[in-house]
């Protein structure tokens, strides 16, 4: 069952704002499509001769290389622009004239920046499309369809799904955009945090005032045995001035075998990754473990907006 | 009567019903300080009405200047409910209620300092008005919420 068809062709992506549900479930129709392709079972080399410019401010190699992958994957050359930020810099040039020279190199930017708004500034400025790749504690529009993608290619269908969000909802800025991007599917959602890290009062507005009201609690067992999925965060020794809280906190929410005695067992867990150590390794062995495909699915939802930004052809 | 306090002009416009502790924001959205005031500008605070919930309102009345109705646009980010009033030999020539669209550009700062409109690249803050009083304003940039209007005003 294919989504109607979407015009991406020539759209920057640079918040799930600007995505409409119709776009979101397009990208991850699409995005199952390029699975093969994304193994390398199958080859389609149809954007060949068109150039993806990496252009990472801050150092997010994961972020970069799974870009790198989805693009080799579907024949596109890669350059890595990403030094210009230090010479630019260095030389005072501001980020709108970097952009529009980076904008002459390549035909699609990804685009990884420490201030918010900069993929927004970077698509205004530029002729060729930008794909926001993470703008400071703003957006991060691919990790949240990734994220989806990861839930729908696991259950079917987000819609109803019980989505408890666990550990650090304050800082932790991929919860924020996939909380809120879940509840346009109708996902019914649960926050799970110590005190002072709770999800930040405008975003839970933000969700209420579209008709859903969370559910807020610091006690994970509580609510586990309900859960369809669930997203674990990593919580940072930064936000603790006392190393001792840190190291109390971090173990109460620390997911093992232990603390899913009471889950469903078709529960997925999920983590953006890197982990720490809020899952046990021995979760990895269990058929919970979701977080390496969900590391995968990256490249696919990559592909997928990068062949329907750049009109690749099957 | 209400406004008693403040004389009749001859010419000029009286902006009425300020949200009350705004009179002042109006003057600095207005741009009027010690380099630009011209002629007389006569301001009152906290004056009783009717019309407002708090029962709390501001005046401000300029002689011999007409405002611009685009410019009293602005006045609707802090006081929503203001009226204008071009005054023209005593009588009240045009009446006006302050407006805004949905959308505003360069005429507040984000309040997110990390925001790429604060760090000297040359774009202007831009904002959907997500509500209007109180007023709510998100950045088309960063997206985040600025709500201290009259601390952000450029
Ligand atoms: N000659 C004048 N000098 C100074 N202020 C004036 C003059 N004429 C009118 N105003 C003021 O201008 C504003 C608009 O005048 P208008 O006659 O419409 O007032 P109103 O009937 O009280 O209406 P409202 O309070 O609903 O705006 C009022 O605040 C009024 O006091
Ligand atoms: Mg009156
Ligand atoms: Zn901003």
């Amino acid at each position: 069952m294919h989504s109607a068809k979407v015009d991406f062709y020539d759209r920057d992506i640079v918040s799930m704002r600007d995505l409409t549900r119709k776009d979101i479930e397009y990208l991850m129709d699409l995005a199952e499509t390029m699975i093969p392709y994304a193994r390398g079972d199958r080859v389609n080399h149809s954007l060949k001769g068109k150039i993806l410019g990496n252009l990472f401010f801050e150092p997010s190699t994961r972020t970069r290389f799974s870009f790198e992958s989805a693009a080799h994957r579907l024949g596109i050359d890669v350059i890595d622009v990403s030094q210009i930020s230090e010479t630019s810099i260095a030389k005072g040039e501001t980020f709108a004239d970097t952009i529009r020279m980076v904008d002459a190199y390549c035909d699609v930017i990804a685009l990884r920046h420490h201030h918010e708004g900069a993929a927004r500034l970077a698509a205004n400025v530029s002729e060729n499309p930008v794909i926001n790749a993470g703008d400071g504690a703003g957006s991060h529009p691919t990790q949240t369809l990734l994220d989806l993608f990861t839930m729908k290619r696991s259950k079917g269908l987000i819609d109803g799904l019980n989505v408890v969000i666990v550990g650090d909802l304050k800082y932790g800025r991929t919860v924020h955009f996939l909380a809120d991007a879940l509840t346009m599917f109708g996902a019914k959602l649960t926050f799970v945090s110590p005190e002072s890290l709770q999800m930040p009062r405008d975003i839970v507005d933000d969700i209420r005032k579209k008709g859903y009201d969370p559910y807020q609690t610091s006690n994970l067992n509580e609510v586990i045995d309900e859960a369809d999925v669930l997203y674990v965060t990593r919580i940072q020794k930064e936000r603790f001035p006392d190393p001792s809280e840190y190291k109390k906190i971090s173990s109460i929410y620390r997911i093992n075998n232990q603390n899913l005695r009471e889950a469903k067992s078709d529960l997925i867990i999920m983590h953006p990754l890197p982990r720490i150590d809020e899952i046990a390794l021995e979760i990895d062995r269990t058929p919970h473990a979701k977080y390496f495909e969900q590391a995968f699915n990256g490249i696919p939802m990559r592909m997928a907006l990068l062949y329907s930004i750049l009109g690749g052809e099957m | 009567m209400e406004d008693i306090k403040i004389a009749p002009i001859r010419n000029g416009t009286v902006i009425d019903h300020i949200k009350k502790g705004q009179a002042l924001n109006v003057l600095k959205i207005l741009g009027i300080n010690e380099n630009t005031v011209g002629p007389t500008i006569t301001l009152a605070m906290h004056v009783h009405t009717k019309k407002d919930p708090s029962g709390w309102k501001d005046i401000v009345k300029m002689e011999d200047k007409e405002l611009n109705f685009r410019t009293a646009d602005k006045i609707s980010l802090i006081a929503p409910n203001a009226t204008i009033a071009i005054i023209r030999d005593y009588y009240v020539a045009k009446k006006y209620t302050v407006r805004i669209g949905d959308h505003i550009k360069g005429l507040v700062n984000c309040s997110n300092p990390n925001c790429i409109t604060n760090v000297g690249e040359p774009v202007e803050p831009e904002f959907d008005i997500v509500s209007h009083d109180p007023p709510v304003l998100r950045c088309t940039y960063c997206e985040r919420y600025t709500t201290n209007i009259s601390e952000n005003l450029l």
